[in-house]
């Protein structure tokens, strides 16, 4: 995204009547969503509600059995295959456990979509890479391998890399999951430093109440592969209901 | 309207949208705009109206870029919009490589020496422990998970038997009719059937049945175990007070000890049949006769020291294989590296084996 970008009057995502189902089993039924542009969307709900399962959705990995996803307006199943590489490069996405390619250095791990999407200049290229990694504060760390990395800054490193396009709606599977609560706090303050600079529209999927609470989003709720809640956090904290209730207040 | 225009006192403005999409075009226009400077250049920034990560790096770069042409330049103020976009993307950092020494060559071979002589005593300690290890597990079967065995023989003998199988028919087959077609010049055909019984049982048997073992067990010994270093699960085991050479590693050398030979039975059969259907196919030759001839050039030396080679060579197929697994570092992409070295490495010791062998029974 860019820095001139006000908040779009139109949606980044909407999700019609949307069903996924594995082998007839149903992990998603009837659920509507839909996030403005410039939000942060917050997904959760208990381990197997179906939210990996949603996000995927959305991105366009998993096949929905009926409804509609409309990212940035576009479906992505009427797409041809050029048009959905194209259309891709602007969405960037945070994997749970990185995902970063073991067999290259972190520098070329965040350039790799630099090198093949853009004719940007090899120079340019490195100091754009050095940029990203000085604001994830892994400089450092250019010429090393994922391996030699603690799982914290891996996953800034695969942050760095998915802001590599400046994509303009970032996907963060579970960012906290596995780190210390000092490290998930800082993946946090990174998602709203890029949300509040560049105006990038955030889906996070998360069950970890310190980030729910610390990112403050739009709080969409998944129980049994259905949407049982969508508002702010605020209200999802004054909810009655049950499942909410249960959320915020486990044990 | 997107671009880098001269205006008119010397100076350059950058104008419309400086993104990912229009910074390489800027990029060369800039360099031969730079290249024809002669004086100080002033960058004016107010017509820009968007920027993104590109487009600030690139505006950072101008500075660096025209000083190595020799050329001073100002930056002008960007529009008020874009300034603090501009300072939260940041300096472009300065790469911090630390240039060690370079070493000289006689470094670097020194280097190469010690690692050798380092990995070499780590093989000859494995090679120890391991053999020490499936020695004592024949009396007492302690710290050996019941049924490992069994698996592991199945998995390298009968799954292994029709490749086998079939790889010494079509050898034996081949190599039979190049003898044909050699001895035919010194009207030597009579000697046909002695060569096969001999070359196939005291060399290709063993030699082939073990590379292809190496191949396709050994390979498998070392992902598996380096597959298990890189989840931890050696570790595991040895939490658990479990020795990973003797649960993991003894029932493979041993199944592989085991089966090997027996495979190398099946495979100097399947040579020779396959042999005796080119031999007795392209010789007027009868069934009778050829196989007459097998049998009396067909040594009982000949054959047992091809099975105690392929019981070397089980051995030592195992031995490299489960080094490599252990040997493993690297994530996802060391598990194939131990795999391939591993098979390698397995090759050249059975050859190695091989030579050893011939010089004890053959040299005189």
């Amino acid at each position: 995204m860019t820095a001139t970008t006000t908040p779009a009057a139109g949606l980044a995502i909407e999700v019609d009547e949307l069903a996924v189902a594995y082998d007839g089993h149903f992990v998603l039924r009837d659920v509507n969503l839909q996030v403005a542009a410039g939000d942060i969307a917050v997904i959760v709900g208990g381990s197997g509600c179906g939210k990996t399962t949603l996000l995927k959705a959305i991105i366009g990995l998993a096949q929905p059995a009926s409804g509609r996803v409309r990212v940035l307006g576009q479906n992505a199943l009427e797409h041809s295959e050029l048009e959905q590489r194209i259309f891709q490069q602007r969405l960037g996405v945070l994997f749970q456990h990185g995902a970063l390619l073991n067999s290259i250095t972190v520098g070329e791990n965040v350039a790799l979509p630099l090198q093949m999407h853009t004719q940007m200049s090899g120079s340019m290229i490195r100091d754009l890479v050095m940029t990203r990694l000085n604001q994830v504060g892994l400089v450092q760390a250019v010429d090393l391998m994922p391996t030699e990395l603690s799982g914290g800054m891996r996953k800034r490193a695969a942050l760095a890399r998915a802001m590599a396009l400046d994509p303009e709606i970032l996907f963060c599977d579970e960012p906290g999951a596995g780190l210390d609560p000092v490290t998930a706090a800082e993946v946090d303050n990174l998602l709203l430093t890029i949300n509040e600079a560049l105006n990038t529209t955030i889906v996070i999927v998360t069950h970890e109440l310190l980030s729910i609470n610390r990112l403050n989003g739009q709080l969409l709720m998944l129980d049994g592969g259905q949407m049982v809640f969508s508002g702010p956090t605020a209200d999802a904290r004054n909810s009655t209901l049950p499942q909410l209730r249960q959320f915020f207040n486990p044990g | 309207m997107t671009g880098l225009s001269r205006d008119g006192n010397g100076g350059i403005r950058l104008e419309g949208e400086l993104t990912l999409h229009s910074v390489p075009q800027l990029e060369l226009e800039l360099e031969e705009l730079l290249a024809a400077q002669g004086g100080p250049l002033s960058v004016d920034l107010s017509g820009l109206t968007r920027l993104d990560t590109a487009g600030v790096v690139f505006v950072r770069r101008v500075p660096t870029l025209a000083r190595t042409s020799g050329v001073a330049v100002t930056l002008g103020s960007l529009p008020q919009h874009l300034q603090a976009f501009f300072d939260y993307v940041g300096e472009v950092p300065t790469a911090v490589i630390e240039q060690e020494a370079p070493s000289t060559p006689l470094e670097r071979l020194g280097d190469r020496l010690i690692d050798a002589w380092d990995s070499l005593l780590t093989f000859l300690y494995l090679l120890c422990d391991l053999t020490w290890d499936a020695i004592v597990a024949l009396p007492k079967r302690a710290g050996i998970r019941h049924g490992s065995f069994v698996d592991q023989a199945v998995f390298v003998g009968s799954q292994g038997l029709p490749i086998v199988a079939v790889i010494l028919f079509l050898i034996g087959a081949v190599s039979t009719l190049q003898t044909i077609a050699q001895l035919r010049q010194f009207g030597a055909n009579v000697l046909v059937a002695d060569i096969l019984a001999i070359g196939i049982t005291r060399e290709l048997g063993p030699l082939m049945t073990a590379i292809i073992v190496a191949g396709r067990s050994g390979s498998a010994i070392a992902a598996e175990i380096s597959t298990m270093k890189f989840t931890e699960e050696i570790d595991a085991l040895r939490t658990m007070a479990l020795d990973p050479l003797r649960l993991v590693a003894v029932p493979k050398m041993w199944a592989m000890i085991l089966t090997v030979p027996l495979l190398t039975v099946m495979a100097d059969f399947m040579g020779i049949l396959g042999g005796t259907l080119t031999g007795v196919l392209s010789m007027e030759i009868s069934l009778t006769a050829w196989t007459a001839r097998i049998s009396e050039a067909l040594m009982l030396k000949d054959v047992l020291t091809g099975l105690l080679k392929s019981v070397s060579f089980a051995w030592i197929i195992t031995v490299i294989a489960v080094n490599r697994g252990l040997q493993h570092a690297g994530g996802a992409s060391g598990v194939g590296q131990a795999t391939t070295a591993s098979v390698v490495a397995s090759i050249f010791g059975i050859i190695v084996l091989d030579l050893a062998w011939n010089l004890i029974f053959y040299l005189r």
